[in-house]
C-alpha cells in the first residue's frame, strides 16, 4: 500500500504520532515536560534533527554498506545533534541550561534512529523529508500538549516568552504533583488511555 | 574483501565530513557560547558582588596570563573610580566535587568586596548555602585581602554554615587561592584597570 506524498507527512500528525502511537521517545517525554517552553524547545530540536538526518540518510542510503548501516544513522544524527546543542549554547543559553542533558541525549532518543532505520534508509529525499517533518511537529505537539496540562494544572497558570500568564483565579489550589516526576507518569498514562479510546472506531 | 574496504572507506569518509562540520561549527560559535557562559553562570555572582556599581563589570572586563592560565577579571566602576576587582577561582575540596567562585576585592584600600558561589554540586539545604546564605558570603565583606583565609575551627575568622564545614573550608580555600593570584599579579592588575572607562 503506497502512501500518498501528502500521507508521508501527516502520518506522524495523528495516525503514527510518536510518543502515543509508536511509543518511542517516552524518556525525555517523561523528564521535560514539566514546562510548556522546554516542550516547544526539545520539540523543535528533534524536529530539526529528525528532518536532517532523514534527508541525509536517505541521500546516502545507497552507498553504505548494510553491515555497517547502523554506525553511519549514528554518526549522522550524532551530528545533527551536536549541531543543534552548539546553536543552543550560542543562541538561547537559558533554554540549553533547563534540557541540559536531554539535548545530547537525542542521540539515543529511539525516534531519529527508528526513523532512518524503518523509513529513510528505504525511501528517497523528498518522502524522509516529509516523513521527518511530520513525525517531529507531531512530537512536538505531544510534547506541548502534555506539558500545558501538567504546566496548568500544577501552577495555574503558564509561561509564554518567560512570561507567566496566570489562567485561574486565586482560589485556585496549585497540584504540585504532576510537575514532579512520579506526576509525570500518571499524565502519560492518561493520554496514552485517551489516544487509545479515540483511535479505537 | 572487497566489502569490507568499502565499509572502512564509507565510515571514514562519513567520519570525516561530521567530524569537519562540527569543527568549524565548534569555531564558529565558540566566542558566543564563552559570552553566554559569562553572562549566565557567572554574570550573576559578579553583579552580585559589584551591588551599586556605575558600569557594566562583564562588560569591563580583561585577561591576564598568569604562568600557562589565562585569567578572567572584571572592573566594577564605584564613585567614579575603577576600584572593585572580580576574578574568579575554585575548590576541588567541595563536598561533592569542584565549588566555582567570584572573589571581589577593592584594590584602593585592599580589602575583600564580596564573593558570590557560581557552580557547585554541594547537599541543597546544607552547603548549598554558600551561594544562598547572605549571612556566609557576607562574612567576607571587609576582610583584608592577602593572606590565608580560614574558617574559626582552623583559627580563621569565618564561620562556618553549621553542618557544612568541608564546603565552608572549600570556599576558604578558594578565596585564599584568589587573594594569592591576586598578590602575584598586582602590577599588571593595577596596569590593566587605569584604562578602564569610568
Amino acid at each position: 500500500m503506497a502512501k500518498t506524498i501528502t500521507q508521508e507527512f501527516t502520518k506522524g500528525l495523528w495516525a503514527e504520532i510518536p510518543p502515543f502511537r509508536l511509543v518511542l521517545g517516552l524518556c525525555p517525554i517523561l523528564a521535560i515536560t514539566n514546562a510548556f517552553e522546554n516542550a516547544v524547545g526539545m520539540g523543535l530540536a528533534v524536529t530539526f534533527v529528525l528532518t536532517g538526518s532523514n534527508v541525509l540518510i536517505s541521500a546516502i542510503r545507497k552507498i553504505i554498506p548494510p553491515k555497517v548501516r547502523i554506525v553511519a544513522f549514528i554518526v549522522v544524527i550524532a551530528t545533527f545533534v551536536t549541531v543543534v546543542e552548539l546553536v543552543m549554547q550560542a543562541y538561547t543559553y537559558a533554554l540549553f541550561l533547563k534540557l541540559g542533558i536531554y539535548i545530547p541525549l537525542i542521540v539515543v532518543n529511539c525516534i531519529p534512529m527508528g526513523r532512518a532505520e524503518a523509513f529513510a534508509s528505504k525511501n528517497n529525499m523528498v518522502r524522509s523529508a516529509l516523513d521527518g517533518l511530520g513525525m517531529g511537529i507531531g512530537y512536538t505537539l505531544s510534547l506541548m500538549a502534555l506539558a500545558a496540562f501538567r504546566e496548568i494544572i500544577a501552577t495555574g497558570g503558564i509561561t509564554l516568552y518567560e512570561k507567566p500568564v496566570a489562567l485561574f483565579g486565586a482560589a485556585f489550589e496549585p497540584f504540585r504533583f504532576l510537575v514532579e516526576a512520579p506526576g509525570a507518569f500518571v499524565c502519560l498514562g492518561l493520554m496514552l488511555g485517551v489516544m487509545n479510546i479515540l483511535g479505537k472506531k | 574483501m572487497l566489502e569490507l574496504i568499502k565499509m572502512i572507506v564509507v565510515l571514514t569518509i562519513i567520519s570525516l565530513a561530521s567530524g569537519g562540520l562540527l569543527a568549524a561549527l565548534r569555531d564558529g560559535t565558540q566566542e558566543r557560547i564563552d559570552n553566554q557562559v559569562l553572562e549566565f553562570v557567572k554574570g550573576p555572582a559578579v553583579r552580585q558582588v559589584f551591588e551599586g556599581a556605575a558600569n557594566d563589570p562583564i562588560a569591563a572586563r580583561f585577561q591576564l596570563k598568569d604562568g600557562n592560565v589565562v585569567r578572567n577579571f572584571f572592573v566594577g566602576v564605584f564613585d567614579g573610580e575603577a576600584k572593585g576587582l572580580a576574578m574568579e577561582s575554585s575548590s576541588s575540596k567541595g563536598y561533592k566535587g569542584d565549588i566555582g567562585l567570584i572573589v571581589a576585592v577593592d584594590v584602593k584600600s585592599d580589602k575583600l568586596m564580596g564573593i558570590g558561589v557560581t557552580t557547585h554540586n554541594e547537599t541543597p539545604g546544607l552547603g548549598a548555602r554558600a551561594k544562598t546564605d547572605p549571612k556566609f558570603s557576607g562574612q567576607f565583606k571587609g576582610a583584608a585581602a592577602s593572606g590565608q583565609v580560614k574558617v574559626t575551627q582552623d583559627g580563621g575568622g569565618v564561620n562556618a554554615i553549621s553542618g557544612a564545614t568541608i564546603t565552608s573550608r572549600a570556599v576558604c580555600d578558594a578565596v585564599t587561592d584568589a587573594l594569592s593570584v591576586y598578590e602575584r599579579l598586582k602590577p599588571q592588575i593595577t596596569e590593566k584597570m587605569k584604562n578602564v572607562k569610568k
